[in-house]
């Protein structure tokens, strides 16, 4: 990235040669990303990231058709959000998290005119991963017209997205969560979709989002995905065996904590989403802040507190239950003595915190 | 004061310059300073969602002071116990406070309790507000050296174990002090104005928006004390006890307030002001400090708004249902306001207009 933030100023829509230099460094990231999601290079949109591409999905294609757009409970806010705001239609979802199949089969069925069903392929807070396939096969029977779109932000660094998301006509990606840098993401945009621009002006990204790109965080976009697609399946063996030493250690060291996803149910490696019972995670997540655990609950607002998680909910989880969730995020950085360290800690702040609120109930 | 090297005190930063001056003093007393800003109310607010910008505010002067801050989000609690029961008392036509439900149940309850949980056996507010401790060891509240700034009222539900685990680090600086010291050290709150009124009620917006949006308004008649109809309000459940605004009278007369309302009927009777003048006024849900020797206490006297002067009167009754006896007429308190009983300038207990 760093060549292109000092040595290569170049405006990649120019004509000169310090602007064709710029124009094939993203081509390049185009073409990595497109083989990271498996697509072709031209279908490849780079936005700013995650959040812009799912707005520029719903709202792109809600532009486009003027059909009504349908999501799950347990999407994304930068989905839900466009979907709400269009008069959208929200799908519940099964236990585990995942669009309910059926429910969605129902809506398709007696709504005629929805034009996108959007579902995630890994839930960004409980790493469970929904059965794209699945969802593709509905929507083919009921709404042939529909397209699918998928936030895959979170399944890019653990998918073999040209095999699991090859049905989704539109698919989110975004750079920092497989080892890129923030403030660059793509859609992928298949061949025959109709999708109205969002951000309008210059015409770049083939008339799909105006603005210059930025360039240097494109191209660590781009690496980033050319070293995912490498590196991957060593990824998933080594980070998934920390995570289940993790969550079976914890199951084992400490009573009354649950596996937030239920049996049954696929799950990335990258995340461990567990309950604790009788405690606050806040209080667990400050505590944990001392031992150099940095660790979240559900996700923040602009104010930098937690939110209670809408994704917990959606899976019928009650509100106590889910203010004792922690989330353990595990990427590559992430090696067994993080792990050991984490069995030391998390145990005895847990009784603690048990302890306490004991204390007060019992005064 | 080497004392207090490394004791932990959890600060309640609000964003405002009393508790932000409030950190910055514990700190350069030598204490283990963590600074918290609750995230109360979760939906529009005169500083943006979730009061955003008072949250920056607190973390960037956390930041310039080199404390830890955290936000602690504190909104299915503070719907609970503050917004539902304002929502709910006003219902009934009375004039909650909920600032001071607000100290009760969040700030010197939950905030405490967490507090405590986390190793911080102290916590302290930027609160105009002094703690002083008396021969045999307990504690009262006392008003701040700057009266007119003075909280004491709105912390009157303290008691013994609340006061001995707080510090009020500002209560013996006037406001200008504060400022001046904010504008010292550089904080960015040094000329933050003033907060005012209700934090989840919207100046653009207003009590009766808010209200309208959660519950059913009910449009009243209102009556001289001849029963004589002389004009109408929108919301009954909006009329407060010595109100003279908004109560839709023909001009002209000498000035009218609302001296009743009658919820069942939906009337407000009005009168003049000396028709607003009570000789007693009964009180419930009482608390005390935990310090009067005797009971009820002596040489009192009541303070029945934040900002207003407290009278001599003397209490008759039980422990939990009490009168208060006026010295000299007083204006008549809406159901609902915080009923405040001092000793000089020190606070003994407090309670509950009926």
């Amino acid at each position: 990235m760093l060549p292109w933030l000092t040595d290569h100023p170049g405006n990649p829509s120019g004509g000169h040669a310090a602007a064709r230099a710029a124009r094939r460094a993203i081509d390049d990231a185009r073409d990595y990303v497109a083989t990271l999601v498996g697509c072709e290079p031209g279908e490849v949109v780079f936005t700013s990231g995650g959040t812009e591409a799912d707005n520029l999905a719903v709202d792109g294609v809600v532009r486009a058709t003027s059909g009504l757009p349908v999501c799950s409970a347990a999407e994304h806010p930068a989905v839900l959000a466009p979907v709400n705001d269009a008069g959208g239609i929200v799908i519940p979802t099964n236990v585990g998290g995942c669009i309910d199949l059926e429910a969605l089969a129902v809506v398709l069925d007696s709504v005629d005119d929805v034009c996108i069903v959007s579902t995630m392929a890994v839930n960004n807070e409980t790493g469970v991963v929904t059965d794209l396939e699945a969802v593709a096969d509905v929507i083919a029977q009921y709404a042939p017209q529909a397209l699918l779109h998928s936030d895959a932000v979170q399944a890019a660094a653990w998918m073999d997205l040209p095999k699991s998301a090859h049905r989704a006509e539109l698919v989110s990606v975004t750079g920092h969560k497989f080892g890129g840098p923030k403030g660059a993401g793509a859609l992928i945009v298949r061949a025959g979709v109709s999708l109205d621009p969002v951000i309008r002006g210059g015409g770049q990204e083939r008339e799909r989002r105006s603005g210059t790109q930025n360039v240097p965080a494109i191209v660590g976009l781009g690496e980033a995905a050319r070293l995912v697609v490498l590196e991957r399946e060593a990824m998933i063996q080594r980070v998934g065996a920390l995570r289940d030493r993790l969550e079976e250690g914890l199951l084992a060291k400490i009573v009354g904590v649950n596996r937030t996803i239920p049996n049954g149910f696929a799950r990335t490696p990258g995340v461990s989403h567990v309950c604790f019972e009788g405690i606050e995670s806040e209080e667990l997540l400050f505590l944990l802040e001392r031992e150099g655990i940095a660790a979240s609950s559900a996700s923040s607002c602009a104010s930098g507190a937690q939110e209670p998680s809408h994704v917990l909910a959606a899976m019928g989880i009650d509100r106590v239950t889910a203010s004792g969730s922690l989330r353990l995020s595990l990427g590559h950085a992430s090696s067994d003595t993080d792990v050991d360290h984490a069995l030391v800690a998390i145990p005895p702040a847990v009784e603690h915190l048990r302890d306490h609120a004991r204390s007060v109930q019992s005064q | 004061m080497t004392s207090n090297t490394r004791a932990p005190v959890m600060v309640a930063m609000s964003g405002g310059v009393d508790s932000s001056v409030a950190a910055a003093l514990l700190r350069d007393d030598g204490y283990e300073v963590v600074g918290v800003t609750l995230r109360l109310w979760g939906g529009e607010s005169d500083t943006g969602c979730c009061a955003v910008s008072d949250v920056d505010d607190a973390r960037r002067v956390a930041d310039s002071l080199g404390i830890e801050h955290h936000v602690f989000n504190l909104g299915d609690d503070f719907e609970r116990d503050v917004v539902a029961p304002y929502v709910a008392d006003h219902a009934m036509g009375r004039t909650p406070n909920p600032c001071v439900e607000c100290n009760r149940h969040l700030k010197f309850h939950r905030l405490r309790n967490r507090a405590a949980a986390l190793g911080y056996d102290r916590i302290a507010t930027g609160h105009h507000a002094r703690i002083v401790e008396r021969p045999d060891g307990t504690r009262r509240i006392a008003r701040a050296l700057d009266t007119a700034k003075d909280q004491s009222y709105v912390l009157h539900m303290l008691d013994q174990v609340q006061m001995a685990g707080l510090l009020l680090p500002i209560g013996d600086l006037t406001k200008d002090e504060v400022r001046r010291h904010a504008a010292a050290i550089g904080l960015r709150t040094a000329n933050k104005p003033d907060s005012q009124d209700v934090c989840f009620i919207t100046r653009a917006r207003g009590r009766e928006d808010f209200l309208g949006q959660r519950m059913a308004l009910t449009p009243g008649r209102v009556v001289d004390a001849s029963g004589v109809e002389v004009g109408t309000v929108d919301a009954v459940e909006l009329v407060t006890i010595g109100q003279r605004r908004g109560l839709a009278l023909a001009g002209g007369a000498a000035p009218r307030y609302a001296v009743d309302v009658d919820m069942p009927t939906a009337t407000v009777t009005v009168g003049s002001a000396g028709d607003l003048l009570t000789d007693e006024t009964l009180v419930d849900g009482c608390t005390w400090t935990g310090t009067s020797t005797s009971f009820p206490p002596v040489n009192l006297s009541v303070q029945t708004s934040a900002h207003g002067a407290a009278e001599p009167a003397t209490l008759v009754g039980e422990l939990n249902q009490l009168t208060v006896q006026w010295a000299q007429p007083h204006r008549r308190v809406a159901p609902g306001q915080s009923v405040v009983f001092y000793e000089a300038d020190e606070v003994v207990g407090g309670a509950t207009a009926c």
